[in-house]
């Protein structure tokens, strides 16, 4: 959390945990309002394009990184640490004010809106870490991802139920006690709960055994099936370009190779410089 | 040795009188440990908060009171208790509005909310004093009590009774519904659980498209509710006079910390475990030592561990001890 360590005090005396709650606060900054979605051409479902821009006052992380998915494709982003993947996911979720560029979902563009707008707007976001809540059971999160909603939400959870046959059996149980792999499986599951036209995910598999990402790689697969295009930051970038439709390598914030997983992997560069050979 | 007048004699001095004052701590713990949670900060306006929500019932008693309006055997405050919620409610929104507000929008570090809310502590002892005055106040009408220490011994022929006083019943009944509603509400209900939600985990609880000044002014909402109703109860019990609930803060505080900061279970707990060691910590125990023990052994001094004059020196002690054993509190709070 910024802000806790910073003045000439060091932040000392404000970890007093009987005082203040040291559970950190949101770090989404919610604007008071956010600005309208307009319809928009010829673009791929979602696209990122020609995105510029960085945190704050900043310099710039992105330059003109251009990332795109359609519909029963699995899109990922890899790149060496740094590179800025997850940033390029964020500005697509608009956590990052653009300096230059445009998001198109579905034919508008949402350039404007802020990330609950984009929710709305059906943008699924899983971030990668506190992506659940995990004092509440994993019916409940379920019940709050899918919070906008107005209409029967049964047949939804069922849905995910059935792509996660382990949270079925779990859903009493809070979400914190579960394993990894299967807390990544509640992230992935309130997400979906909104019917969301696409589902990002930020780094899905970080921390969790191979054993464990190879099953997660498979819900993933399984998930597009349904036929809900898929973005996903991925570290393990060998085994995400093998499932990948389309593949985008950052470097240094922009575009450094493009192509589907399979051109990418047999990429003799793309090799050389991610792959270890 | 008399064991059966020694449990009378504890149940009117003792169990009694510290059950009464352990609701009505715990109300005033789960205000506080709601703040906490949602908000994040502990709020040292609450205190001075259940002031204002008593002196807001009182004014609308005291009107009733003049219209001729009453309940019979049960104190008119009752049926002006919806209008000092509403009261209390506006005046805790309106807070929000103007101060806490401000410092929500620029992410401010929650101790900078802490600091905060005893300045808005002192507005609110203010406002109190300037519209109700520095002195006791007493609005309690209607029956005394339900049964006096007289009936107990006329129907059971002991040489002690203990009696039930209506203020006494009031107050557990009333904590008892109110916390089930409480519970309920957390749990079951979308809104509840969106509050449970926002607590947990605030960006993912955005993400999920819950409003959180909407999951703010409820809370504020719930905790006038609170406070109001604890804030009149111990009026009822005792007196009104609001340098009382300015004090009170410290017992609730170690009710929230001793249960765990952000548990409601544990603020109710811990209200309990605090207005019994206060009670039982400042009792004169002779008399009941008297029938419990053989006449030999009878004390001749008064067995009172401690002056009540003190008795905020043991919500202070338990509070450091919980602190330094066990700073979780019995139900695993925040406070890590």
């Amino acid at each position: 959390m910024s802000g806790a360590n910073d003045g000439p005090y060091g932040g000392r005396g404000v970890r007093d945990a009987s005082i203040v709650n040291p559970r950190a606060g949101g770090e989404l900054v919610t604007p008071e309002r956010s600005g309208d979605a307009t319809p928009a051409e010829g673009a791929p479902f979602l696209a990122g394009r020609g995105m510029t821009g960085g945190y704050g006052k900043g310099p710039d992380i992105l330059h003109d990184c251009t990332i795109s998915v359609n519909p029963g494709q699995i899109a990922v982003i890899v790149g060496p640490n740094g590179a800025g993947k997850s940033t390029a996911m964020k500005a697509i979720f608009g956590m990052l004010p653009l300096r230059e560029g445009s998001v198109v979902l579905d034919g508008q563009d949402i350039t404007a809106l802020s990330p609950q707008d984009r929710v709305k707007a059906g943008m699924g976001f899983v971030p990668q870490t506190n992506n659940i809540f995990a004092s509440m059971s994993v019916e409940e999160n379920l019940e709050m991802g899918a919070f906008i909603r107005q209409d029967d939400i049964r047949p939804t959870m069922e849905q995910v139920y059935d792509l996660f046959p382990i949270l079925r059996e779990k859903r009493h149980q809070h979400a914190g006690e579960l394993s990894g792999g299967q807390r990544q499986q509640v992230a992935v599951g309130r997400a979906l709960m909104t019917k969301p036209k696409v589902l990002m995910l930020d780094e899905p598999t970080a921390g969790v055994s191979p054993i464990v990402m190879d099953e997660l790689f498979d819900r993933i697969i399984e998930v597009s099936r349904t036929g809900i295009p898929i973005l996903m930051v991925e570290q393990n970038a060998r085994q995400a370009l093998e499932i990948a439709d389309r593949a985008y390598v950052l470097v240094q914030g922009a575009n450094a190779h493009t192509g589907s997983g399979r051109e990418l992997l047999a990429d003799p560069e793309v090799r050389r410089s991610f792959l270890g050979g | 040795m008399e064991p059966i007048n020694a449990i009378v004699a504890l149940m009117n001095f003792v169990v009694i009188p510290a059950t009464a004052y352990g609701a009505q701590l715990a109300l005033g713990a789960l205000g506080v440990t709601l703040v906490y949670g949602i908000l994040r900060f502990s709020n040292f306006a609450h205190g001075d908060s259940m002031a204002f929500g008593a002196m807001a019932t009182i004014l609308f008693t005291w009107g009733l009171q003049a219209l001729g309006i009453s309940l019979g055997p049960i104190p008119t405050a009752l049926l002006a208790l919806p209008a000092g919620i509403i009261v209390t409610a506006l005046f805790l929104l309106g807070t929000d509005r103007v101060v806490y507000r401000f410092y929500r929008r620029q992410k401010a570090n929650p101790v900078i909310l802490v600091i905060v809310s005893i300045g808005v502590m002192f507005i609110y002892n203010g406002v109190v004093r300037l519209i109700v005055g520095p002195g006791d106040q007493f609005f309690d009408d209607g029956a005394r009590f339900i049964f006096t220490v007289r009936d107990f011994q006329a129907w059971t022929g002991l040489d002690e009774g203990f009696g039930l006083r209506t203020s006494q019943a009031i107050t557990l009944i009333t904590a008892v519904i109110v916390v089930a509603a409480l519970f309920w509400f957390l749990n079951r209900t979308r809104t509840g659980k969106s509050m449970r939600a926002f607590s947990d985990n605030e960006d993912l609880a955005l993400l999920s498209g819950i409003n959180p000044e909407r999951v703010v002014a409820v809370t504020w909402v719930i905790v006038a509710a609170l406070a109001t109703l604890a804030g009149v109860l111990y009026g009822l019990d005792k007196s009104f006079k609001p340098f009382t609930y300015f004090q009170l803060l410290l017992p609730i505080f170690a009710a929230a910390i001793v249960g765990g900061l952000g548990s409601p279970v544990g603020a109710i707990a811990g209200g309990f475990v605090i207005a019994f060691s206060e009670v039982t910590i400042t009792y004169a125990w002779k008399r009941v030592l008297a029938y419990a023990m053989p006449d030999s052994l009878e004390p001749s001094n008064l067995v009172q561990l401690l002056s009540t004059d003190y008795k905020f020196a043991v919500s202070f002690m338990i509070l450091v001890v919980v602190l330094l054993f066990r700073p979780t509190g019995l139900f695993k709070g925040k406070s890590v």
